[in-house]
């Protein structure tokens, strides 16, 4: 077991180095910084200054290593255009990402795996029809129509939420959250409502595939002979075997509903994560960008890497190493 | 006989049936889907003879009129035709914009999906006929890949890469060819294990006669499926990419651009700029996902009854 660990660690810290020349390299390649960093009116000798102090003037590759080394300091740089020590500047917008993001994927879940096994169990009723339907649509319209209509219908048209912002906040371990105070929940409600949709669509189909599925099996035959009721079966034993891959989805799908949030985020103002990195990207902030690529693709190596760890435990097959 | 994939249909004889034809005929038995793909084929129509069909050639900025811009559906322009779904803020006459935004979007959609399908196919096959430490190297890759939200990718890529048509399809190729490499690696790494393959690749059949003949087109129902929804999700994300404003040039609207413009004037009310762009989009992408969500339960043998 041991040996598979340490495998799989070594995989992660080399695809951690290998994202990191990719994503330097390819923000390298673009845009000029010094248009944002130096007034045009700027002197020679300014200018000069300023180059040398970013270390602009340096070679690609030494740059490079410079910036490595400072992060494994854990020093991510300095923002061009908020010039606030970035890893400041993300954590500051942290908390209201993780916010937004669990209140959907949990709101999604709990919604989600019922109406989804209700599909499943009778898959041709009318009822299961239209769950599947809404769960098509929540696939397919693109989140940021959703949240256009959103905002049309209950902050432009019947003015009962509002539109964007977090609204009032309460300190929880030195942080601000919106959603112990209600003001907050009524900011927290159109954007958490917006993202959660398509994780619903998500849960609805894993859950209706894997009821339909296991109750074509001998399990729920058996059951149903043993004399169980029909709640019983589904809530005890089609629920458990279906578990298993909802869980994982679930896993995933926390990570790339940070990645999501980035729409939901912008049309909703939502002070977040998601509207710094877009907002960085118009502005060319370097730092910026390269520390959330960063962060992110940190983020999804570890969520891989305990997967892949967490497999290993359940199936002693995989632990000889190798399987791809 | 345990295979219930090889049980002959109810009511057909199980003589020379074309996998093609059956697939047809099953496809057939569900009302809604065909529905679903007759909208499909009539927007790819609309999309294709836009300049026969629609009023007005939003392209051409000297037919426009500014005193035209930004009128409901209903009202008769300057043109002295009536602009059936209203004009947007350069006084196009929005059904016209909608139908050529159609066509790039489309256009784009199948693009993507279509490179991706190539890119991607090629990779998994690979992968799954070498074998070894190939197909370790791809797969790794490939799965690390499909870890990653597309959306983000494409954000990054497009933002890395520039605005521009060609730009934005190799965004959405990047964040899309591993899904149709997973796929093909899946249903030929099972093809590839099955003795007739070993046996023919133990004869001096080459590895191109193997592949195309005997691999590829076991692969090809699930890929046309994986296709199929991510045709949709390309529009989609296209349009996504647009409306955060780092899709396309401005000059030739997709939907998603379309929808994009219109926002400013939403608040004051005027939201047929955005509102029917928008259900262009969806009716689209939702009838090319019921397709696809059709296909897959259909080949998926397991739901056989």
């Amino acid at each position: 077991m041991s040996g598979f660990i340490i495998q799989r660690l070594l995989q992660a810290i080399v695809v951690m180095a290998v994202m990191s020349v990719i994503v330097f390299a390819g923000i390298y390649s673009i845009g000029n910084p010094l248009e944002i960093l130096i007034p045009p009116e700027a002197t020679q000798d300014v200018r000069e200054r300023t180059i040398a102090r970013f270390g602009l003037d340096r070679p690609v590759v030494e740059q490079y290593f410079y910036y490595i080394r400072n992060l494994l300091q854990g020093d991510l740089g300095r923002s061009y255009i908020y010039n606030e020590p970035v890893l400041q500047l993300i954590s500051g917008r942290l908390p209201a990402t993780i916010e937004l993001v669990l209140v959907s994927v949990l709101g999604a879940l709990f919604i989600g795996v019922p109406l989804g096994m209700l599909a499943g169990y009778r898959p041709d009723a009318l009822s299961s029809r239209i769950i599947m339907a809404v769960s098509i649509l929540g696939f397919s319209v693109p989140t940021f129509w959703v949240g256009l209509i959103l905002i049309l219908t209950f902050a432009v048209e019947l003015g009962w939420l509002p539109s964007g912002g977090r609204g009032d906040t309460a300190e929880l371990l030195g942080t601000a959250w919106s959603f112990l105070t209600l003001n907050g929940w009524s900011h927290l409600a159109l954007p958490a409502i917006n993202l959660a949709l398509f994780k619903l669509a998500i849960m609805i189909r894993l859950a209706r595939a894997g009821t339909r599925e296991v109750m074509l099996g001998d399990t729920v035959k058996f059951a149903r002979a043993a004399g169980l009721s029909e709640w019983t079966i589904m809530s005890r034993h089609v629920l458990k075997l279906i578990s298993i891959p909802i869980v994982t989805v679930f896993g995933l799908e926390l990570g790339s509903t940070l990645a999501f949030a980035v729409v939901t985020e912008t049309i909703f103002s939502w002070p977040g994560v998601g509207k710094l990195i877009i907002d960085s990207i118009k502005n060319l902030d370097r730092p910026v960008m390269m520390a959330y690529l960063m962060l992110t693709a940190g983020l999804f190596v570890t969520i891989n890497l305990i997967v892949d760890l967490v497999y290993a435990l359940l199936d002693p097959r995989l632990r000889k190493g190798g399987a791809a | 006989m345990s295979d219930p994939a090889l049980k002959p249909l109810p009511g057909v004889a199980p003589k020379a049936v074309s996998p093609w034809r059956d697939l047809w005929w099953r496809f057939c038995e569900d009302r809604v889907a065909l529905f679903a793909f007759g909208v499909v084929v009539l927007l790819v129509m609309m999309a294709l003879f836009a300049p026969l069909i629609s009023p007005q050639n939003p392209y051409d900025l000297s037919g426009l009129s500014l005193r035209d811009a930004r009128r409901p559906p209903g009202f008769v322009g300057s043109g002295g035709y009536t602009h059936i779904l209203g004009t947007d803020a350069q006084g196009r006459d929005l059904l016209s914009a909608i139908l050529y935004g159609l066509r790039v979007s489309l256009q784009i959609g199948i693009t993507a999906g279509a490179v991706a399908l190539v890119i991607g196919t090629s990779i998994g096959i690979a992968a799954a006929y070498a074998r070894g430490f190939v197909e370790a190297i791809l797969m790794r890759i490939v799965d690390l890949q499909l870890s990653f939200p597309p959306i983000l990718l494409a954000l990054v890529l497009v933002a890395l890469l520039g605005q521009g048509q060609a730009q934005l399809v190799t965004a959405l190729v990047a964040a899309q060819y591993a899904y149709f490499a997973r796929t093909a690696f899946g249903a030929a790494s099972a093809e590839r294990s099955k003795d007739y393959v070993e046996a023919a690749a133990a004869t001096p059949l080459s590895a191109r006669r193997i592949v195309f003949r005997h691999i590829l087109p076991n692969a090809m129902p699930a890929l046309i499926v994986v296709a199929t929804v991510q045709i949709a999700y390309a529009i989609a994300l296209e349009a996504t990419l647009s409306f955060l404003g780092l899709g396309l040039p401005v000059t030739e609207p997709s939907l998603g651009m379309l929808i994009s413009n219109g926002v400013k004037y939403m608040m004051s009310g005027r939201t047929w700029i955005s509102v029917y762009p928008g259900i262009m989009l969806i009716i689209l992408i939702v009838a090319i996902n019921m397709v696809g969500d059709h296909l897959r339960d259909i080949l998926n043998p397991r739901l056989d009854k």
